[in-house]
């Protein structure tokens, strides 16, 4: 069902607003001081957060809007354009980018209000925002990857943001390095797919065109251009086995933690399958590919998150697990459930990651849950937000998780192309989320203190600014998912909202009644028991167990993350950098210097010899005048 | 072998002879000496050669301005350090002139001699101061004059050059 | 009379033997004096061939190479003194300020 478009000139502002202040706080930051760069850093993202709002609300009318800046690339019959499209899913999108933005930008003004570099950092922030919605706004897939890749720019800039520090920089390394072996895959898949329908005539990547082209590829090739793309996907957003950089990503700033790494960017890969997603509808094989990574990938860092010790790293391997809950969904062909997933996550992880934030910013800088414990008295608020995201994380009745998960697991089971194993992956997952959730929970607020004692003094609630924002996402966390709710309660606006995107029956289908309410009980059931085993073990007595509990050797394996980093230290990492060193002191300074160098000495060598002509003594060079003449003498001579 | 083909292998040994006492005698003076004994020579050949005005005008001028001039700079520098042997140089030098003389040579004996061409007699006989000057100061007069300024500047130059410096 | 080859002849040898002097001598003076006996050879080869060919112009030409000789030994024996004056030496081998 095509949309209809109209034209929009303001759209460009969005952007735009962004993109002023981040040039203004580089070039004129340290001009305004840090106080008013941030601030004015927040009112640009407002304005583009207003904008938003009123885009979002003239969209039904109008279906969607399109804003023509120029044309960028102009060869033969193709064309690429800077343009900027507005529909129903990228109205999703940018509410959430700006609305949260909005919010971690304030955020950010109490929690970076100490820092040196504040300047820097709502620089970078700003620029982020900027790609990102240039990332979700792009009407072509050209536009799109330079937005993608500028949210990696700004990722890498913002993990090794404290930059002095060498485990930073190291971090931001390798989310970018990480990131471009996806984007390789990506780019290779743009490129077959303009190839392929290039040899079909048709040479354009605008996604309008996109669309209505896509049957013309052959079904191999179009499973061929879904699974690259998919890798540039995995990359961005942390799939196995792209996922290693998210943890290490934890060095950067917590509000970017939350920002980039749970909210936005870290979704730009659900968001570019979901823009195609008539393209991945044509390949099948793909889209088992996607739900089965994406069900072993939330199982999997479900399992590392149970052990971890550090407060943000449970986060990260969280996130990476509730990614895959959105590539399950995507792969199982519940686009909008993936959507609503991504939705209402980016408010209860942003609110988890900013309540952290809180308590790292009370306790001075510490982030190992061993030495925290006992801490609701002294920050009530925290308590509170930090609940509420946690209960919608592990999908507590009628928060915003559960109507997520449960749409997610409802599709993994009853779709067509989901299945009994993939259902029972996202089953135990889901348990899994609620025990190291609540673990996590009463590790920190609970329980006898085990903070240091220099630091106790000095524990406080955070200002105003930091948890106005904790507020708004703790709310949000609890009553977002009641947008998307199943039929026999009261109906999914979501899905009609999405549905002029989508296309075709692929809101929920109005399956077995009974088997809903069947399925949304066990996964209510499997929560319960992950929250009992976190309160057996962690909420009862005031102390934490001994670390040795299923058995010391697996606890190690989770503990060091399945050693998966070592493995690709190892097998990738260590052969590259020889490798590579080789080329650089063997082959280049040796073999190719040598041989520029070596013929530049020779050449010298000869010159030193021959320049012994010039001896500067007149009689020496009658002596070769005279030579000469007999030479030439000698010539007539002899004709 | 007629006599006057006789007469001038005399001199012409005489005159190689000297010309080799001019290069290869470790006195300067000497060297000088032999100088003038072959400029006489040479002007000896000349008058055989019907060029009496040329023989006298080379004994005058040559042997007798330019030499003296000579013997007068190599008395008043008198340099003292003789050279010292170096018989590589020397065979070198040697040679390449030899091998010069012999090229010459060789090209002077293919040749054919030229065809005699009539000789006018106006002004006197052949060779004299009246044939001469008609000659100099008709067809040659710019010549002629471009030489005495050339003598001019000469003469200003080298009192200029052979100045002391004044401090 | 001798025929004109032996005249040129001689005149070749003359002049081989005034260019070894210039290359082989290492004293400015006697370099000065093998090149007037070059001159020299050069007024014979022009004086024998006026004779043969019968045109004075070949007589005119050997007085116009005198005057320029004795212009031209002139100057040379004033530079020579000013060099001596700088220098003490008229070794040519001294004077190798066009050395690389």
């Amino acid at each position: 069902m095509a949309i209809s478009i109209e034209p929009l000139s303001l759209l460009r502002l969005i952007p735009l607003f962004p993109l002023l202040m981040a040039a203004g706080n580089i070039f004129l930051g340290a001009w305004w001081g840090k106080k008013r760069s941030g601030l004015l850093a927040c009112a640009a993202v407002t304005l583009s957060f207003l904008l938003s709002l009123w885009v979002w609300w003239h969209l039904p009318a109008a279906g969607a809007f399109r804003d023509h800046l120029f044309t960028w690339i102009e060869s033969g019959t193709f064309k690429a354009a800077v343009s900027l499209q507005v529909d129903p899913l990228a109205a999703v999108m940018l509410f959430i980018i700006t609305g949260v933005g909005l919010l971690i930008h304030i955020y950010s003004l109490g929690y970076m209000g100490h820092d040196e570099g504040m300047v820097r950092y709502f620089a970078y922030l700003n620029l982020f925002v900027f790609f990102m919605l240039l990332l979700v706004m792009a009407d072509n897939l050209l536009l799109l990857f330079v937005g993608w890749e500028g949210v990696g720019l700004c990722s890498y800039l913002l993990i090794g943001f404290w930059y002095q520090d060498h485990t930073n920089t190291i971090a931001g390394n390798k989310a970018f390095i990480v990131n471009r072996i996806g984007d390789f895959g990506f780019l290779l898949g743009i490129l077959l797919l303009f190839w392929e329908l290039g040899a079909q005539g048709v040479w354009t990547l605008d996604f309008a065109d996109l669309k209505q082209s896509a049957h013309l590829i052959s079904p191999q090739k179009v499973t061929l251009i879904t699974l690259l793309l998919f890798a540039g996907a995995a990359g961005k957003s942390a799939q196995i086995p792209l996922y290693v950089w998210l943890p290490d990503a934890m060095q950067g700033p917590t509000p970017v933690s939350a920002l980039i790494h749970a909210a936005t960017m870290v979704t730009a890969g659900v968001y570019m399958i979901a823009r195609l997603h008539f393209l991945f509808s044509l390949a099948p094989l793909t889209l088992k590919v996607i739900a089965a990574i994406g069900a072993l990938t939330a199982f999997f860092a479900a399992t590392m998150a149970l052990a971890q010790n550090d407060i943000k790293r449970v986060l990260a391997y969280s996130t990476v697990s509730q990614l895959g809950y959105m590539f399950l969904a995507l792969g199982v062909g519940a686009f909008s459930a993936a959507i609503f997933h991504l939705f209402t996550h980016a408010f209860f992880k942003a609110g988890l990651f900013l309540s952290a934030g809180s308590v790292i910013h009370a306790l001075g800088g510490e982030q190992d849950m061993r030495k925290m414990g006992g801490l609701r008295p002294y920050l009530p608020t925290t308590y509170l937000t930090y609940l509420a995201s946690a209960l919608a994380l592990s999908g507590a009745p009628l928060t915003a998780g559960f109507f997520s998960k449960d749409q997610i697991l409802g599709q993994a089971f009853a779709s067509p192309s989901g299945s009994f194993w993939l259902w029972s992956l996202a089953w135990v997952t889901a348990g899994l989320t609620a025990f190291y959730m609540f673990r996590q929970f009463f590790m920190v607020f609970h329980g006898d203190s085990r903070v240091e004692q220099r630091l106790k003094a000095h524990i406080h609630e955070a200002p105003a600014v930091m948890t106005m924002p904790l507020m708004v996402l703790a709310l949000g966390s609890i009553f977002a998912g009641w947008l998307g709710a199943p039929e026999f309660l009261w109906g999914s606006l979501w899905d009609h909202w999405l549905q002029p995107f989508f296309g075709g029956p692929e809101g929920i289908p109005h399956g077995d009644l009974s088997q809903e309410i069947l399925l949304m009980l066990l996964a209510l059931a499997s929560a319960g028991v992950g929250f009992f085993l976190a309160y057996l073990f962690y909420g009862r007595s005031g102390k934490i167990p001994d670390a040795s509990w299923a058995g010391g050797g697996l606890y190690r394996w989770l503990l060091n993350r399945y050693y998966v980093d070592e493995l690709y230290d190892r097998v990738l990492v260590r052969p590259l950098t020889s490798g590579a060193g080789w080329c650089a002191q063997i082959f280049d300074l040796g073999f190719i210097d040598g041989v520029v160098n070596g013929l530049a000495h020779r050449i010298r060598e000869a010159s030193l010899f021959w320049r012994r002509l010039q001896s500067g003594n007149v009689q020496h060079y009658l002596l070769g005048f005279l030579a000469g003449t007999l030479i030439i003498l000698a010539y007539y001579l002899g004709r | 072998m007629t006599a006057p083909r006789m007469l001038f292998f005399i001199l012409a040994t005489l005159a190689i002879a000297s010309s080799l006492a001019v290069i290869a005698q470790r006195s300067v003076v000497r060297s000088a000496m032999a100088l003038v004994a072959t400029l006489f020579l040479i002007a000896v050949l000349f008058l055989a050669l019907e060029a009496p005005m040329v023989a006298f005008l080379q004994i005058l001028v040559y042997a007798g301005a330019i030499m003296v001039l000579f013997l007068f700079v190599i008395m008043l520098l008198h340099p003292g350090a003789s050279e010292g042997r170096r018989p590589l140089w020397w065979g070198l030098g040697s040679l390449t002139a030899l091998l010069l003389a012999l090229e010459l040579i060789t090209f002077i004996s293919r040749s054919s001699p030229p065809t005699v061409q009539q000789r006018s007699t106006a002004g006197g006989s052949f060779g004299s101061p009246e044939m001469l000057a008609r000659s100099l100061f008709t067809d040659f007069v710019l010549p002629f004059e471009v030489a005495s300024v050339l003598l001019l500047v000469a003469l200003i130059g080298v009192v200029v050059l052979a100045k002391r410096e004044v401090h | 009379m001798a025929p004109l080859h032996d005249y040129l002849f001689l005149s070749a040898i003359i002049f081989a033997i005034g260019v070894t002097g210039v290359i082989i001598r290492r004293n400015l003076i006697v370099i000065l004096m093998s090149i007037e006996l070059m001159l020299n050879a050069v007024n014979l080869t022009l004086i024998a061939f006026s004779r043969s060919l019968g045109a004075i112009e070949g007589q005119v030409i050997v007085v116009f190479v005198m005057t320029v000789a004795a212009a031209e030994a002139v100057v040379g024996l004033a530079i020579i003194i000013s060099i001596f004056r700088h220098r003490q030496t008229l070794d040519p081998q001294e004077m190798q300020m066009l050395k690389w």
